[in-house]
C-alpha cells in the first residue's frame, strides 16, 4: 500500500518534469526585439550593468542579501528534508510526545535578527542617507528638470544662465510647449527642451522631478536610480554617470493605458558632444518658435 | 440544555462581564473610531500641507462662512439627546416602559432637530452662497465629515424609532433583552455625539 | 436568533438565506472558489499578452469584443483592467473570503464547541453584502471603458481620472469592507464569549487564535480604507480635490474645474495602512490551517505553541506600523524611512519564530504524507522563499533597484499563491470529510498536489530574475525595453507555467464535485484528530453538537506516553 503510493508519487513527479522540459524549451523561443536605437550594455538574467559612481552600494547590498538568504534557506531546507525522511510514518516508529529541547533554533533566530540589524544599520541606512543627503552642489552638477506626463518624459535644461524659466500650467501646449515654458521670462530665453536625456559623463547630475498629471516613477536601471514622480511635489534625485553610451529611462509606476510605452533614452557623452548637442537642440527649438511667430 | 441555544445573548459572560451584543457594539465602535480617526488624520494631513497663502491656503474662520452659533446649538442638542438616551435606558432598567419610551421619543426628536438645522440652515445656506464640496479642500473635508456624521445620526434615529415602534414588542417577550438593546443603541448614540464634539471645534472654531 | 429549532425551516431558509454558520461557510467557500478561479483566468489571459505581445490570442481571442481585443489582440486598457481586477478579485473576493468567511465560519465555531456564531443574522448579512460587492465588481467589466484599470492599489490621480469602472470598483470595495467588518465583530465575540467550559484561551487550537488576531486586523485596518474609498468617491463624483494638487494638466487640458490643494500621498498612506495588515490577514489564517494539519499528521504536539501565539499577537500589533515600507520611493526622508525599515525588520522576527516552530514540530514526529499534509508541508518552503525575498524589499537601499519590479510580484505571490493558496487547498482536503461526510479521492489529490507544486514554482521563480534585471511590473509589453527584451524568455516560461498550473487544477475540480456524491464515506474523525470539530457528526447538524462538550486539555495531545491510542481528544474525560 505504502510502496504503491510512493511509486504513484514518483510517476507523477516524473510526468510533471517531462511537462516542464518542453515548456522551458519554448521559453527560449525568439522574442520580438526592442524597437528604435541600439541600447548599449549587456542585459541578461542578472543585475543590469551598473554605470553610476555611487550605485555600487545598492548592488553590494543586494548580493550580500541574496547570499544570506540562500544560506538560510539551504540550511533550513536541509533540516526540513532530513525531518521528512527521518521521521516519516512507518511500522515501528512512534512520535515523541515531549518537545525537543532545541537551543539551536533560539540561537539561529537571534543570529538572523542580529544580521538583519547589521544589514539595516550597517549597510542600508548609510546608502540611503547618502542618496538623500549628499546631494552635490548645483554649481558642480548638470541640473535638469524632468517633467513627466502621460506617456512621455520631458527634459528641461536651464541653458547657459543656469536658471530655469518660469513655467505655468495654462501655457502648456501638448505639441508646441509641453513644459508650459513662459518664453517672455528672461531666464527662459536660453532654456532647452528635449525628449532625450543627454548628460555629460563623470559629472554629477541633479534631476528635479515633477509631474503634470499622475504619479510616474523615474527609473534608470543602469544608474540604480528610482524615484516616484508625484504631482504637486518637486523631488530631486542625483547620480554620476561614468560610462558613455545610450541607455534607457523607464517609468516604473502604472500611469495609464500606455504606461509600458513611457520610455525615453538617456545618452551619456563627453563634455564636448554634450555642449554641441545642447546647442543644436536649442537652435531647433528657437527655429520652431520663429516659424510660429 | 439543548446545544442549539446560544449562550450569553442576554446574560453577561462571567469572565468578560458583557453580553454578546454589548461586546459586539464595543468592537463596532472601535472600528468606527478607526474610520473617523482616518478622516481626522486626513484633516490634519491636508491642513499641515496647505500653503500659507495662495488659492489653496487653509481658510480663516471668516472665510469658512461657518456659523459657530448654529454649530454650538447643535452641540447642545446632541449633548441633551445623550442625556435623554441614558434616562430612557434607566427607565427601562427600572421596569418603567411608558416613561422610557417618552425619553426615546425626545431623543429622536432632538436628533431630527440636529439634522434639520444641519441641512436646512447650514448646508442650504452654503449651497445658496455657491459653496460646494469642490470649492476647496476645506469644504471637501467639511462636507464629507459632517455628511458622514449626519448619516450616522440618521441611522441612529432609524434604530431608535424602531425601538419606539415595531421593536417594542420585544419588551413583552423579554424585558432584559429589550433593555440591553437600548443600552447598545445608547452606546452607539454617545459615540456619535462624541464624534460631533471633536468635529465642532476643528471645523467651526480652529 | 436560533429559536427556529422548533420547526424544520424550509429550503430557502435552510440553504439560501440560512443563518447557520456551516451553510454560510459553505456558501462563502463555493462563491470564493469561483472568484478564485475567475481571478486566475484573468491572469491566464494576461500571460498571453506578456509572453507573446501583440500577437493574436488563439482559440478565444475573438470572444472579448472589439473594445477589449480587436482582432484578438489585447488592448493596453484591457490588460490594465485585467491586472487591477486580478489583484482585487484574488485578495478581496477569493483568498480572504475563503480563509475567514469559509474556513473561519465553518471550522472555528466547531473548534470552540459553540452551537453557532454569536450573531447568526449578522453572519448571513456579511455573506450577502460580500456577494453584492462581488457582483458589483463583475458588473464593472461591462460598463463603458471596462473595469477599473488603475491597479488594485488604485493610486490617484490616475484612479481619479480613470473611466467609470473605477467608481464601480469603489462601490464594490465599500460592500466588501462592510462585509469584513460585520464578520470580524462576529468572530471576535464568538471566540471570546462562546467557548465551551474548560476551553481556556491557551487550550484553543492555533487556528482559532489566528482567526482571532485576523479579525482584529480586519476590524481596525479596514475602516481607514473605507474612509479613503469615501474620499475617492467624493473626488470622482462630487469633484473634490482630496488627492489632487493644483495645476494639473491632463492630456494637455488644464484641470481648472477642481480646486486643488490635496495630496496623492494621502491615498497611499490610508491605503497601505489597511493593506499591510491585509497581508497578515492573508497569511495568519493560512498558518493556522497549516499548524492544525501539521500537528495532526506528525502525531505530536506543536512545538512552541505558546511562542507561536505570542508571535501572532506581536505580528498583529506590528503590522499597523510598517505600512510606509511600500512607499520608500515616494521621496521619503532618512528618519522616516529608518523608522519604517526598522519596524519592517522587527516584524520579520515573529514570522521567523512561527515558521521555525512549525518546522521543529516535524522533528521526532511520525509524519503521515496525506494529501492535506503535503500541501501544508509545501507551504513551509514556499512561505520561507516569500518571506526571505521580502528582506531586500524592506531595506530602502536595495529597494531602490527592486521596487515596483517583478521581484515584488515574485515575493508576494510566493507568500499568497504557493503559500496561502496551498494552505487553502490543505484545508479543503483536511476538512472536506467534516463538511460532506466523504473524503476526496487520494490519487487525484496527489496528482493535484505534485502538478501544482511544480508549475506554481515555474510561474513565480523566473520573476525574481526578471526583477533583478530591472523589469517593471504592470508592463503591457516589456520587450520595448532592452533590459526587458533580454529576459523575455523568462516571461514565456512563466506564462507556460501558469497555463499548465491551470490544467493542474482539473483533477481538483473533478475531485471536488464527484467526491461530494461518490466519495468514500468516513467516520466523524477520519484523521484521528484531537480538536472539537471532529467530535461533531459529519456533516454536523443544526446546532452542531448533540450535547455541549466540555474540554479537559490542550488542543494537540498526540502520542501521549502510555496511552493506548496516539491521540487524546480535548473532550475525553479519562486520563490517557
Amino acid at each position: 500500500m505504502n510502496r504503491s503510493r510512493i511509486i504513484g508519487i514518483a510517476t507523477i513527479l516524473v510526468v510533471g518534469i517531462c511537462l516542464i522540459a518542453p515548456s522551458v524549451a519554448l521559453g527560449q523561443a525568439d522574442a520580438p526585439i526592442a524597437s528604435g536605437n541600439q541600447i548599449d550594455g549587456d542585459y541578461g538574467y542578472g543585475l543590469p550593468p551598473m554605470l553610476s559612481k555611487d550605485g555600487q552600494g545598492v548592488d553590494d547590498l543586494i548580493i550580500i542579501l541574496h547570499w544570506f538568504m540562500t544560506a538560510l534557506f539551504v540550511g533550513w531546507a536541509i533540516f526540513f528534508v532530513y525531518c521528512l525522511f527521518r521521521f516519516r510514518s512507518r511500522a515501528g516508529h512512534k512520535a515523541t510526545y515531549d518537545p525537543v529541547k532545541a537551543k539551536a533554533s533560539k540561537y539561529a533566530e537571534i543570529g538572523v535578527a542580529a544580521f538583519e540589524a547589521f544589514l539595516l544599520i550597517g549597510l542600508s541606512m548609510p546608502i540611503w542617507a547618502a542618496t538623500k543627503n549628499d546631494m552635490p552642489s548645483k554649481d558642480d552638477a548638470t541640473h535638469v528638470r524632468v517633467v513627466a506626463e502621460q506617456f512621455q518624459w520631458n527634459f528641461h535644461y536651464p541653458g547657459a544662465d543656469g536658471k530655469f524659466g518660469r513655467t505655468a500650467p495654462d501655457m502648456v501646449d501638448t505639441v508646441e510647449n509641453p513644459l508650459g515654458l513662459d518664453r517672455s521670462d528672461p531666464a527662459a530665453t536660453d532654456d532647452v527642451y528635449a525628449t532625450e536625456l543627454h548628460l555629460p559623463v563623470n559629472k554629477p547630475v541633479i534631476c528635479d522631478l515633477t509631474s503634470k498629471d499622475v504619479i510616474h516613477s523615474f527609473s534608470l536601471p543602469v544608474m540604480r536610480v528610482k524615484q516616484d514622480v508625484i504631482p504637486g511635489m518637486r523631488i530631486p534625485v542625483w547620480f554620476t554617470p561614468v560610462k558613455e553610451g545610450r541607455y534607457e529611462v523607464a517609468c516604473a509606476q502604472l500611469c495609464g493605458n500606455n504606461h509600458y510605452s513611457m520610455r525615453a533614452e538617456m545618452v551619456i557623452e563627453d563634455d564636448a558632444s554634450f555642449a554641441t548637442w545642447l546647442k543644436e537642440v536649442g537652435i531647433v527649438e528657437e527655429f520652431d518658435e520663429d516659424e510660429l511667430d | 440544555m439543548s446545544a442549539e441555544v446560544l449562550p450569553y445573548t442576554v446574560k453577561p459572560h462571567p469572565v468578560t462581564g458583557l453580553y454578546n451584543g454589548k461586546f459586539g457594539i464595543w468592537l463596532f465602535l472601535a472600528s468606527e473610531v478607526m474610520l473617523f480617526g482616518a478622516l481626522f488624520s486626513t484633516y490634519v494631513f491636508l491642513r499641515m500641507g496647505a500653503p500659507e497663502t495662495g488659492p489653496t491656503a487653509w481658510p480663516t474662520g471668516e472665510e469658512t462662512h461657518l456659523n459657530w452659533m448654529l454649530g454650538g446649538l447643535n452641540t447642545l442638542i446632541l449633548i441633551l439627546s445623550s442625556v435623554t438616551m441614558v434616562l430612557a435606558w434607566v427607565q427601562f432598567k427600572m421596569d418603567n416602559f411608558a416613561k422610557g419610551r417618552i425619553y426615546l421619543i425626545i431623543t429622536a426628536i432632538l436628533a431630527i432637530a440636529f439634522v434639520a438645522i444641519k441641512f436646512k440652515f447650514e448646508y442650504a445656506h452654503k449651497f445658496h452662497m455657491d459653496i460646494y464640496p469642490k470649492t476647496s479642500v476645506f469644504f471637501a473635508i467639511y462636507y464629507t465629515m459632517t455628511g458622514l456624521h449626519a448619516i450616522h445620526i440618521i441611522g441612529g434615529v432609524v434604530v431608535i424609532c424602531y425601538f419606539i415602534g415595531p421593536g417594542a414588542k420585544l419588551w413583552e417577550e423579554n424585558r432584559e433583552y429589550y433593555t440591553n438593546r437600548i443600552e447598545c443603541t445608547g452606546l452607539y448614540w454617545h459615540f456619535v455625539d462624541l464624534v460631533w464634539i471633536f468635529l465642532f471645534p476643528i471645523l467651526y472654531l480652529l | 436568533m436560533s429559536g427556529d429549532h422548533h420547526h424544520e425551516p424550509g429550503f430557502i431558509r435552510k440553504y439560501v438565506f440560512s443563518v447557520d454558520h456551516k451553510v454560510i461557510g459553505v456558501q462563502y467557500g463555493v462563491t470564493a472558489l469561483c472568484f478564485l478561479f475567475l481571478g486566475f483566468s484573468l491572469m491566464m489571459l494576461m500571460r498571453w499578452q506578456l509572453a507573446y505581445p501583440g500577437e493574436e490570442m488563439p482559440f478565444i481571442g475573438n470572444i472579448f469584443g472589439e473594445d477589449a481585443m480587436p482582432g484578438g489582440v489585447m488592448l493596453p486598457e484591457f490588460y490594465n483592467s485585467l491586472g487591477a481586477m486580478h489583484g482585487t478579485i484574488m485578495i478581496f473576493l477569493g483568498v480572504v473570503p475563503l480563509l475567514v468567511g469559509a474556513f473561519g465560519n465553518y471550522v472555528m465555531p466547531l473548534q470552540i464547541g459553540a452551537p453557532d456564531m454569536a450573531f447568526p443574522k449578522l453572519n448571513m448579512a456579511s455573506y450577502w453584502v460580500y456577494l453584492l460587492g462581488g457582483i458589483v465588481m463583475l458588473c464593472s467589466f461591462f460598463v463603458p471603458g471596462g473595469a477599473a484599470n488603475s491597479g488594485w492599489t488604485s493610486y490617484p490621480p490616475l484612479s481619479n481620472i480613470a473611466t467609470t469602472g473605477q467608481t464601480w470598483w469603489l462601490f464594490g470595495m465599500v460592500c466588501l469592507i462592510t462585509s469584513s467588518l460585520l464578520g470580524s465583530v462576529n468572530f471576535i465575540v464568538t471566540i471570546i464569549q462562546l467557548r465551551v467550559e474548560g476551553l481556556t484561551m491557551f487550550r484553543l487550537p492555533y487556528f482559532v487564535w489566528a482567526q482571532l488576531i485576523t479579525s482584529f486586523l480586519l476590524l481596525l485596518a479596514f475602516p481607514p480604507l473605507e474612509a479613503a474609498g469615501v474620499l475617492q468617491l467624493m473626488d470622482r463624483l462630487a469633484g473634490t480635490s482630496f488627492f489632487m494638487p493644483e495645476g494639473l494638466v491632463v492630456s494637455g487640458v488644464v484641470q481648472t474645474q477642481m480646486s486643488g490643494g490635496g495630496s496623492p500621498l494621502l491615498w497611499q498612506h490610508l491605503f497601505w495602512f489597511l493593506a499591510h495588515p491585509e497581508v497578515y490577514v492573508l497569511i495568519l489564517p493560512a498558518m493556522g490551517i497549516v499548524a492544525e494539519i501539521i500537528a495532526n499528521n506528525t502525531r505530536k504536539p506543536l512545538w512552541g505553541y505558546r511562542a507561536m501565539i505570542y508571535s501572532t499577537i506581536f505580528l498583529g500589533f506590528m503590522s499597523f506600523i510598517v505600512w510606509a515600507h511600500h512607499m520608500f520611493m515616494t521621496g521619503m526622508g532618512t528618519k522616516i524611512s529608518a523608522f519604517f525599515a526598522t519596524t519592517t525588520m522587527i516584524i520579520s522576527i515573529p514570522s521567523v519564530v512561527i515558521l521555525t516552530a512549525l518546522v521543529i514540530s516535524l522533528y521526532q514526529g511520525a509524519i503521515r504524507f496525506t494529501v492535506p499534509m503535503l500541501f501544508a508541508l509545501a507551504f513551509l518552503p514556499m512561505f520561507a522563499i516569500g518571506g526571505l525575498t521580502g528582506l531586500p524589499l524592506g531595506l530602502p537601499a536595495s529597494d531602490i533597484h527592486l521596487h515596483d519590479t517583478y521581484y515584488v510580484i515574485g515575493h508576494f505571490h510566493y507568500v499568497v499563491a504557493p503559500g496561502t493558496i496551498f494552505a487553502i487547498f490543505a484545508g479543503i482536503y483536511h476538512w472536506y470529510p467534516k463538511v460532506t461526510g466523504r473524503t476526496l479521492n487520494n490519487a487525484l489529490g496527489y496528482m493535484h498536489f505534485f502538478l501544482s507544486f511544480v508549475f506554481i514554482n515555474m510561474v513565480f521563480m523566473p520573476m525574481f530574475w526578471q526583477g533583478m534585471a530591472g523589469v517593471s511590473r504592470r508592463l503591457y509589453d516589456q520587450t520595448v525595453y532592452a533590459h526587458g527584451d533580454a529576459v523575455q524568455s523568462l516571461t514565456i516560461m512563466s506564462s507556460w507555467g501558469a497555463w499548465m498550473l491551470g490544467l493542474a487544477q482539473i483533477p481538483f475540480i473533478i475531485n471536488f464535485f464527484i467526491s461530494a456524491v461518490a466519495g468514500k464515506k468516513v467516520s466523524n474523525n477520519p484523521w484521528d484528530a484531537t480538536t472539537l470539530e471532529w467530535l461533531a457528526p459529519s456533516p454536523p447538524p443544526h446546532g452542531n453538537f448533540e450535547t455541549v462538550p466540555v474540554v479537559y486539555r490542550g488542543p494537540y495531545e498526540y502520542s501521549v506516553p502510555g496511552a493506548s491510542e496516539d491521540f487524546h481528544p480535548q473532550h475525553v474525560t479519562t486520563e490517557a
